[in-house]
């Protein structure tokens, strides 16, 4: 913990901050109506996208899910960008033809969130692979679920991974719910992490409620990444504090499983509880940024209700580079 | 006289000038190069019938071999064309599809539209097509109407050495995601091609025959077929325009219009199966668009609807032959019942 600068842990902090605030907002903001489709939220899991992002730049990437707004934000996509593109605004990142489910910014190395459960690790495959055909030092982080876990494209993703030796990390978020079933019904092993042995890689699980655990697990899988030494797999073991999507009223969990994480675990009550304990960070430094990150969110949301739709002629643009 | 060479060494050819040319492009896919990790030669295969033979030893790490796993290495290839490379990336048969189709149908047609304009993928899927080769049902399928079918995919179908290079090229350098078929059939063919880098564009058709009776219009391997009953046809005095499609999307509406305006007749000839094929697709845009000019109903010559079989017997009779694009044309126009 004490090895992070100031600013480094005050970035992280504003990260998670955002993501809780950015995701708490939308809870409320769909209950209105005024949000088309569906919205998966991240609230709860902020240390798993922080404490992997925080060792990445604009040229590694990220492959990520339908829950991935926590994601977005974490690898820099712009936050007023990605709340347009959720109200379904010309203005999003995705000019409004993506959604919540499809927000991506490949300049920022985020090939997307993904409607489809474990299709990103073979993108992420790719893009590392890309890393290592240019000669850089780029990772690719291939972000699933304990859901997506269980699909076989993740288990290709990562055979291959490992036969091309590829600067690859798979991150299992395991959140213990794929949609409305059980992870301790629908994994077959002990631990998601375990399944690392039989693709030839290391494999570890990490307490996702803990920044500081995931962030120094996430260090030793870039590390080894970067050096050439082949892919990783991480699962961060945390909760969602929402249901699957807005509207799921969970009545598959246990009714004070939510309560007890957010008065218990949560990560960042924990950050900040252990950071200032230390003397690290100061509580009105982290209250400043809190009072930042809840106006950003109020201008993002104001500006996304006010901006324009797109236009009849967007329906067809951009299909393709070029069509004759 | 141009040199003469196979629409297989047309297709090595296109893969080995363009890598040459371009250091982004790089090839991979099962058996591509053949014998990785193997006790014996290097390059043992050069892909599963020898298209690719050659090319690892030229392009040292850029010939790249992977487990048989096509979700994952078709996967990979679309992540690495989104990062500034173009893969060409193999999918042995097509039927193979069926282990993959997310990450053509999901991932790479979408991304352009879907991130709202800003994803370049420009990927291209080189696959083994059509019947012939007494293969069965799962190694014989013609699912050019499935990719017509996805907004965001280009599809390319080669009837001739010449069009594999230049239409090949022409994938390569195109900035969409391209599934790129390749007939079996026509791989031992020869054909007169340019040595130097040529590019054959997309959604231009190409006029084989002239003709004022009825248009005969497919792409592939079928070509060939129609060409064979045109030449018969010509021979009891009836005169067929042939179109070769080339490429199935985008689609040369214009070329078969024009043809069928002057010609008033239409049989389309298509190797897929007949239900929502490019036969129906075409014989939908003519009726819309030149039911004047017509003089006749529209008639499809394509396989029946069922797999591919095994046995000669009946893969002989699934696959439109000469004979039966023959008689539909004289029962078109004589009013004849086809044998």
């Amino acid at each position: 913990m004490s090895t992070l600068s100031t600013e480094r842990l005050l970035h992280a902090w504003r990260v998670m901050r955002t993501i809780r605030a950015f995701e708490e907002r939308l809870h409320v903001e769909f209950a209105t109506g005024e949000i088309p489709g569906f919205v998966h939220l991240y609230a709860g899991e902020e240390a798993s996208a922080a404490g992997v992002m925080a060792h990445l730049d604009d040229e590694d990437c990220i492959a990520s899910t339908h829950r991935g707004h926590g994601h977005c934000i974490a690898k820099g996509v712009d936050v007023y960008g990605m709340m347009a593109e959720i109200y379904g605004k010309k203005t999003g990142v995705c000019q409004g033809k993506g959604g919540s489910m499809h927000i991506a910014d490949l300049s920022k190395g985020m090939l997307g969130a993904n409607g489809i459960v474990g299709a990103g690790a073979p993108l992420a495959a790719g893009a590392a692979l890309a890393a290592r055909l240019k000669g850089n030092r780029a990772v690719a982080v291939a972000f699933f679920g304990d859901g997506g876990s269980n699909e076989g494209a993740v288990f290709e993703a990562m055979n291959l991974a490992s036969v091309w030796n590829l600067p690859c990390i798979f991150v299992a978020e395991n959140n213990g719910y794929a949609e409305a079933t059980a992870a301790n019904w629908s994994v077959a092993c002990d631990h998601i992490a375990d399944r690392a042995a039989g693709f030839g890689m290391p494999g570890v699980t990490v307490d996702g409620f803990d920044f500081f655990a995931v962030h120094e697990a996430a260090a030793a899988a870039i590390e080894r990444a970067r050096a050439g030494e082949g892919p990783s797999l991480i699962e961060v073991k945390l909760t969602r504090y929402y249901g699957h999507f807005e509207g799921d009223a969970q009545t598959y969990r246990h009714p004070d499983e939510v309560k007890h994480y957010r008065e218990t675990r949560d990560c960042l009550m924990q950050f900040r509880e252990r950071t200032v304990r230390a003397g690290l960070l100061q509580a009105a430094e982290l209250d400043a940024i809190d009072a930042e990150v809840e106006a950003t969110i109020e201008d993002a949301v104001r500006r996304a209700k006010a901006d324009p739709k797109p236009s009849p002629a967007d329906l067809l643009s951009d299909v393709y580079v070029a069509y004759p | 006289m141009a040199r003469k060479i196979s629409y297989q060494q047309a297709i090595n050819e296109a893969l080995a000038q363009e890598m040459r040319r371009d250091q982004t492009v790089f090839i991979m896919g099962e058996d591509n190069a053949g014998g990785a990790g193997a006790p014996g030669e290097d390059d043992a295969w050069g892909g599963v019938l020898g298209v690719t033979k050659g090319l690892y030893h030229q392009f040292p790490g850029r010939v790249l071999d992977t487990p048989l796993s096509e979700i994952g290495y078709v996967g990979a290839a679309v992540g690495a064309a989104t990062r500034g490379l173009r893969p060409v990336c193999e999918l042995m048969f097509v039927d193979f599809a069926g282990c993959c189709l997310d990450q053509i149908l999901n991932q790479a047609a979408k991304f352009r539209y879907m991130f709202g304009g800003k994803a370049v993928t420009p990927l291209v899927i080189r696959t083994m097509v059509g019947a012939g080769l007494r293969a069965a049902a799962q190694h014989s399928q013609m699912l050019t109407a499935l990719w017509t079918h996805i907004p965001g995919l280009k599809v390319v179908c080669p009837s001739s050495p010449y069009d594999a290079k230049g239409l090949l090229i022409q994938a390569i350098r195109d900035n969409d995601p391209v599934i790129f078929c390749e007939h079996k059939l026509l791989y031992s063919m020869q054909g007169e091609v340019p040595e130097e880098l040529y590019t054959v564009p997309f959604g231009e058709a190409n006029f084989l025959r002239d003709g004022d009776d009825v248009t005969l219009v497919t792409y592939g391997r079928m070509v060939h077929l129609a060409l064979d009953a045109a030449a018969s046809l010509a021979r009891q005095g009836v005169s067929c325009e042939v179109l070769d499609l080339r490429t199935t999307s985008p689609l040369d509406a214009e070329s078969i219009l024009e043809s069928v305006e002057k010609t008033g007749h239409l049989v389309v000839i298509d190797e897929a199966n007949p239900r929502c094929s490019l036969a129906t697709d075409i014989a939908a845009l003519v009726a819309e668009r030149a039911f004047h000019a017509l003089k006749g109903p529209i008639r499809q010559v394509t396989a029946p609807h069922t797999p591919v079989p095994f046995s000669d017997a009946l893969e002989d009779l699934y696959i439109p032959s000469a004979a039966k694009i023959e008689a539909t044309v004289l029962e078109l126009l004589q009013g004849r019942k086809v044998a």
